[in-house]
């Protein structure tokens, strides 16, 4: 090993140090946020949690607790499929449109066709593997940006889904009990869970190991991050970019069931607020829209930060529009902590 | 001064290098683009262990003749040869799995990745067993380590904590990761493209050490620059472009900086 003259040889806490010199406190927090992006959304979480609950006794009551898992659990896991999305630096603006007709192929091949309840679930597997293949071609091979394809695959999405389903709900008691397992609950220390948020939070896990473990996971970063650097490395983009369309469409399809379960029904006119708020949750758990940085994990406090913001403005009395207002106000916030940190040192 | 000049109008190569067989070199290489001629019939020898300097004015085809080499161009005519055996290459991943690793200009990390997922990018290793095999779980430990190692050899000791984002390093640091990935898996020859250009005094010097340990560790450098004292501070041999042409091939001993910009420019006939 040649020794190198032109300075001396400094260890990672020099360097520490020396990046710690230059700094003031701000910057200092700025850094450690742009390491850590899950830690503000987990503040955040922790102080609405505290104000809610002094605010309200009820709020911290195990039912309650439990309803805002519930809410959480369907558009929580839509979000898991957003984030691999815009971690590519994409966005999708239809996954609460392919969620529903998820659903409703789920509800409707087992109600009107007879078909068993695994079958009619891999049918809406297919039909959210689809959708993800058809949001995936255009976004690689004809090269449209994801905001352009998405918006319209989203209004394809919505018009097949009501074409399909003649615009009826399809009721849970009619459907097999498989397709509605997802609502079957159980307790733990006194808080009702749903098999649903069970599902939920299993994902979460695999999502982040496969995420943080694998080649895969780390090429899905790369992409995002630098799309040219990362086919220089060798990385095949498109097929990446492929990959996680068809991912997303899978998680869709989950989505799809717990929905299922938590409404006890299959509804076309559900879900339309579910493409933007999936996004929010993911902009607010510190996933940056530019793409290549955030967790999954973020993105699970996004969507509790959401839920618990709507529980709590509602418990308090305030008018719905305020529990909107508050959601917008945290999007603005979040977008502007993500451009702040994002200036950390060149 | 007034080197003798062959037959092709090209200066033998100074030194004893003929006498050795050269890792790398092509033979009067031909690239027209429609009926601008890039390329007009230029040869180039890259020998072991050494560091070789590309230099020419804007438009010379020292680009050009680099991504023939590099395999991102197809020559028209000619025929390029890697360790003796001529070679075809169609895209840059055919040079890259031949042995030629090209360093891009300011391109080659993701900087929100940290550095040893950086060496690592695009060729991963997975643990051994199970988890490596049917859960493709990829040996981070492993890799860091090696990335630890392979920068300890290349004398980047400025950089040992490998888990810190590239975007958090310096320009330098930044061009360091980048040299020692494209070293790092048993490449043959390393090709860097103007590796100081975006660089400060300190950080240039540290580069151009770089190239140094990565010649001493006997892969030879092709290194393409604009700047006459890195070329000269590094090079062992450097060859001169001009109008699409191998205007000479010299050394620092042989020709002054002066010499080598009237060569460039065609003031002096070399």
């Amino acid at each position: 090993m040649t020794q190198q003259t032109t300075e001396p040889p400094t260890s990672a806490l020099d360097l520490a140090e020396e990046f710690l010199d230059r700094t003031t406190p701000l910057s200092r927090i700025r850094n450690t946020l742009h390491r850590y992006p899950a830690i503000s959304p987990a503040l955040v979480l922790v102080l609405a949690v505290i104000v809610f609950g002094l605010l309200n006794d009820r709020f911290l009551n195990p039912a309650n607790l439990s309803l805002i898992t519930q809410q959480v659990a369907v558009v929580g896991t839509l979000a898991v499929a957003q984030t691999l999305i815009i971690l590519t630096a994409g966005i999708d603006l239809s996954v609460g449109a392919v969620m529903v007709l998820s659903s409703m192929v789920m509800a409707q091949t087992s109600v009107q066709l007879g078909l068993p309840g695994i079958l009619a679930i891999v049918l809406g597997l297919v039909v959210g593997l689809a959708a993800g293949a058809l949001n995936g071609f255009l976004v690689t091979r004809l090269k449209l940006p994801p905001f352009i394809v998405t918006l319209g695959t989203l209004s394809i999405f919505v018009a097949l889904t009501l074409l399909y389903s003649g615009g009826a709900t399809v009721r849970g008691a009619e459907m097999p009990e498989l397709l509605t397992a997802m609502g079957a609950t159980f307790t733990i220390g006194g808080v009702n869970f749903t098999v649903g948020v069970l599902m939920m939070l299993v994902l979460y896990v695999v999502i982040s190991l496969i995420l943080a473990k694998t080649a895969w996971g780390r090429h899905v970063y790369a992409v995002g991050d630098d799309p040219e650097a990362a086919r220089l490395a060798g990385i095949s983009v498109n097929r990446v970019l492929m990959s996680v369309y068809l991912a997303a469409g899978a998680i869709l399809a989950l989505g799809a069931w717990i929905q299922i379960g938590r409404t006890n029904a299959a509804s076309p006119n559900a879900g339309a607020e579910l493409n933007l708020d999936s996004i929010t949750a993911v902009v607010i758990g510190g996933t940056s829209l530019f793409g290549g940085r955030g967790t999954v994990w973020g993105t699970l406090l996004g969507a509790l930060i959401v839920g618990v913001f709507r529980n709590g403005l509602s418990l308090a009395g305030l008018d719905v529009l305020w529990q909107t207002f508050a959601v917008g106000v945290l999007i603005v916030v979040a977008v502007s902590v993500d451009q702040w940190i994002r200036k950390v040192r060149k | 001064m007034t080197t003798a000049t062959d037959a092709a109008g090209q200066v033998p190569a100074a030194g004893p290098a003929e006498t050795r067989t050269p890792i790398l070199s092509a033979r009067r290489l031909v690239k027209t683009f429609g009926r601008v001629v890039g390329l007009d019939g230029v040869s180039l020898e890259l020998y072991p262990g050494e560091v070789l300097a590309i230099i020419g004015d804007n438009g010379a085809g020292k680009s050009t003749l680099i991504k023939c080499l590099t395999g991102a161009e197809i020559p028209d005519e000619g025929e390029i040869f890697l360790d003796g055996k001529p070679v075809h290459f169609k895209r840059p991943q055919d040079a890259r799995a031949a042995g030629i690793e090209t360093v891009y200009q300011n391109l080659a990390v993701s900087p929100a990745l940290d550095v040893a997922t950086n060496l690592f990018l695009g060729r991963e290793e997975r643990k051994r067993g199970i988890l490596g095999s049917v859960f493709r779980i990829v040996d981070q430990k492993g890799m860091r380590e090696k990335a630890r190692n392979e920068l300890r050899a290349l004398g980047i000791s400025t950089l040992q904590d490998v888990t810190v984002p590239v975007e958090n390093l310096s320009g330098g640091q930044r061009q360091a990761v980048a040299v020692a990935r494209a070293a790092a898996f048993g490449s043959k020859v390393v090709v860097l493209d103007e590796p100081t250009a975006a660089l400060g005094v300190r950080e240039s010097n540290q580069v151009l050490e770089l190239i140094r340990n990565l010649r001493d560790r006997g892969i030879p450098v092709i290194l393409i620059s604009h700047n006459m004292p890195h070329v000269f501070d590094v090079a062992d041999r450097i060859h001169i472009q001009r109008l699409g042409k191998r205007a000479a091939t010299i050394t620092p001993e042989s020709h002054t900086m002066t010499d080598a910009v009237a060569i460039m420019t065609g003031a002096l006939r070399a």
